[in-house]
């Protein structure tokens, strides 16, 4: 069961910035004529750091650098990092697209890629005649696709236009084929690169059921990449961390993800007492907002039914006296779910001239379903407004067991209150 | 299960062997040619309002006015071939050849967005060109057949066919293997340097010139005897000639077994050189495409 699948073993990828020209036929004839000698390739030894907000230094740049890494069978590896950390470099690599400038990946199965779902469709060619030749571009045979097409048809949903050009589908709908060849592949090890950003959210939902299917059922070896670290947490076992172009942290998915996204949380807390996009902040300011979990650590991935405090930084340049401060919560389509005001569930505050004390915001059990929620602070006297912050930060809510039944609130609308639901 | 040893299924590294043409890869994807032949095939002329027509003008069409440039203007002499006749075989012969030549030197320019998310063998697709393009040599040989007997009938002193026809499958496969070959090498050179594709276009147009399509090797010899040497070291030229042998055996053109075992040799080389350098930049040229 344990068995090493895949392997990486010192992988590393070198790209050349800037355009071609005279210069790269002049790199290319050095090249060349240093490989008949049977000498190195010049331009290995050079090359900078990829971090792409640096001005180039280089004419050469590591995509990626001495990457060392195991897959077990039936694992299912969640890839994160931020935009340009080499995650589409390493996948590409390990779709065999391209070939790393050293190191070797060794494999003991069929690796299929599903770095971008639809390739090679032909808009004039019908959605049947799509599926065989998608499926027979990643990998299946005729006979492997003809035992399945009803069951691809059928997960797709496009049935009523199956023997109609793709041309005329909507792009959801090309999307949703596409996804549904991929996910009939039966390759040993399965390449997957967000693919879940695509689709309405019930198709997202199936596509994700259909992921879990495939790795914990039938246990495939799944690499994941994504930036949605609700659904790596959900589906992934262990984790990688690429920062740069090498491997910043390995290990427990987790842990790999609260390393992730404490890496983002700084810059959310620094800006806060800077930001010039408020209401007042002359008088009264915010400074900081974090959110603490029981055991009073920092998190951004909160679980629905657990405690929390939002610990709020201020600065004053008076003693005010009779101070509401209200919390607002709203999700991503700006709705209100939750607000929270001392004026009504607790007292008015005085608070002193440059204290060091915080306001802390407590929700014994939070109520909130699976979703990204922002947070507007607000501070005002009873006469006038002190303070008001829009989105002062962001954080996700990523499951949980609000009723202690083991089971969740499917819907990511309303908010959860105990109740129950009985016969008389 | 074989456990600890070091068994793996398959290693990608940047070490490259010469010459690394999985067959039996290429095998498994067989049913990826086949419906990479078919969709060449259906999609080529849809939504054009003459459809496969297209395949019948242009040979037609550049036949009659090569008749009237070459042989009415220049009197360039066919011998006992319609001149007409003449021009219809080398023109189709040449266009197969091109066509051939055209769709693998831009494998890697046209197929980039597949190439760059999935991986299965690339040769597949210069493959699928030169058999989908079959259909299309298949359809103009349709029309040359129609003439010839035409012309048999009509004119008395036509040449008559004999076994030499049987060589025409093995010139198809020869003119194929040359397009595959010829064009592979060129493909690789595309991927970085654009220059190459822009020259691809008329240098064609020239090639065919100096490959016999519009005049028998022969009559060439006898007009500007100093410059047919041009003509005599071009292996092309000896498989339109050759090709129109087999249709038309007679001594106006020129036809030996030599020359024959000569450019299949060549045309093998060719075809394992373009193997591979087409095997090394495949693993490469998204990095540069």
């Amino acid at each position: 069961m344990s068995k090493v699948i895949l392997k990486a073993e010192n992988i590393s990828k070198q790209y050349r910035l800037g355009l071609v020209g005279l210069g790269t036929v002049r790199h290319d004839l050095n090249r060349f004529w240093h490989r008949i000698r049977g000498k190195e390739d010049p331009y290995l030894t050079i090359g900078a750091v990829n971090d792409r907000s640096e001005k180039a230094t280089q004419e050469y740049v590591w995509a990626l650098r001495d990457i060392n890494f195991e897959v077990k069978q039936g694992e299912i590896l969640g890839i994160i990092g931020k935009n340009g950390a080499g995650k589409s470099t390493l996948l590409k690599l390990l779709s065999q697209v391209t070939t790393p400038t050293t190191g070797v990946i060794k494999s003991r199965g069929r690796i299929a890629s599903l770095l971008e779902v639809g390739t090679g469709f032909h808009p004039e060619l019908t959605g049947r005649e799509n599926i065989y030749l998608n499926g027979a571009i990643l990998g299946m045979t005729r006979a492997e696709i003809n035992a399945k097409i009803d069951e691809i048809i059928d997960f797709s949903g496009c049935e009523m236009y199956i023997d109609t050009p793709t041309k005329r589908y909507s792009s959801g709908m090309t999307v949703r084929l596409g996804f549904a060849v991929a996910a009939h592949l039966e390759p040993d090890i399965l390449v997957v690169d967000e693919v879940l950003a695509v689709g309405d959210a019930e198709f997202q939902k199936k596509a994700i059921g259909k992921m879990q299917d495939i790795s914990k059922g039938e246990g495939r070896t799944v690499l994941f990449v994504s930036h949605n670290m609700g659904s790596v947490q959900s589906l992934c076992t262990r984790g990688l961390l690429l920062e740069n172009g090498s491997i910043a942290y390995e290990g427990k998915i987790e842990d790999v993800v609260s390393t992730y996204l404490s890496t983002g949380k700084k810059e959310v807390g620094l800006s806060i007492a800077e930001r010039t996009d408020r209401e007042g902040g002359e008088v009264f300011r915010f400074t900081d907002c974090n959110i603490l979990d029981e055991r009073e650590t920092q998190v951004l991935d909160l679980i629905s039914g657990n405690k929390y405090t939002f610990k709020i930084g201020f600065k004053s340049e008076e003693d005010l006296a009779g101070i509401r401060f209200r919390v607002r919560i709203y999700d991503e389509n700006g709705i209100t779910r939750i607000i929270c005001n001392n004026g009504f569930s607790s007292q008015l505050l005085n608070v002193k001239k440059d204290t060091d004390r915080f306001i802390h915001c407590t929700i014994p059990r939070l109520p909130l379903p699976n979703g990204r929620y922002n947070v507007r602070l607000t501070c005002a006297t009873l006469h006038k407004f002190l303070d008001d912050l829009e989105v002062a930060m962001e954080f996700d809510v990523v499951g949980g067991d609000f009723y202690g039944t083991g089971k969740q609130q499917v819907s990511s609308e309303g908010v959860m209150v105990d109740h129950s639901i009985t016969l008389h | 299960m074989s456990g600890k040893n070091e068994s793996w299924l398959f290693e990608i590294s940047s070490k490259r062997k010469w010459i690394d043409l999985n067959f039996k890869e290429i095998w498994r994807y067989r049913d990826l040619l086949v419906l990479f032949v078919k969709r060449d095939i259906i999609t080529v002329y849809k939504q054009t309002v003459l459809g496969p027509l297209w395949f019948f003008i242009q040979p037609l069409f550049t036949s009659v006015i090569f008749t009237l440039i070459f042989n009415k203007v220049a009197e360039i002499e066919t011998g006992i071939i319609p001149a007409f006749l003449f021009n219809l075989a080398g023109i189709t012969a040449w266009n197969y050849f091109k066509i051939c030549l055209n769709g693998t030197a831009s494998t890697f320019k046209t197929n980039k967005g597949i190439f760059g998310k999935v991986y299965f063998p690339r040769f597949i697709v210069p493959l699928s060109k030169v058999i989908s393009n079959l259909v299309k040599f298949g359809i103009q040989m349709l029309i040359l057949t129609g003439f010839y007997i035409f012309y048999s009938y009509t004119q008395s002193d036509m040449v008559t066919p004999d076994w030499h026809l049987l060589l025409i499958p093995a010139y198809v496969i020869i003119m194929a293997v040359y397009g595959l070959g010829l064009g592979m090498i060129i493909s690789t050179m595309t991927t970085k340097y654009r220059d190459v594709s822009i020259l691809l276009g008329f240098a064609m147009q020239l090639l065919m010139y100096l490959s016999a399509v519009p005049y028998p090797i022969k009559a060439l010899k006898e007009k500007v005897p100093e410059f047919a040497w041009v003509v005599d070291y071009n292996p092309l030229a000896h498989i339109i000639e050759g090709f129109r042998y087999a249709l038309f055996p007679t001594d106006t053109l020129q036809f030996n077994w030599n020359i024959f075992g000569s450019i299949a040799i060549l045309g093998i080389i060719l075809f394992l050189i373009g193997l591979v350098l087409f095997n090394r930049t495949e693993k490469t040229f998204i990095d540069t495409v």
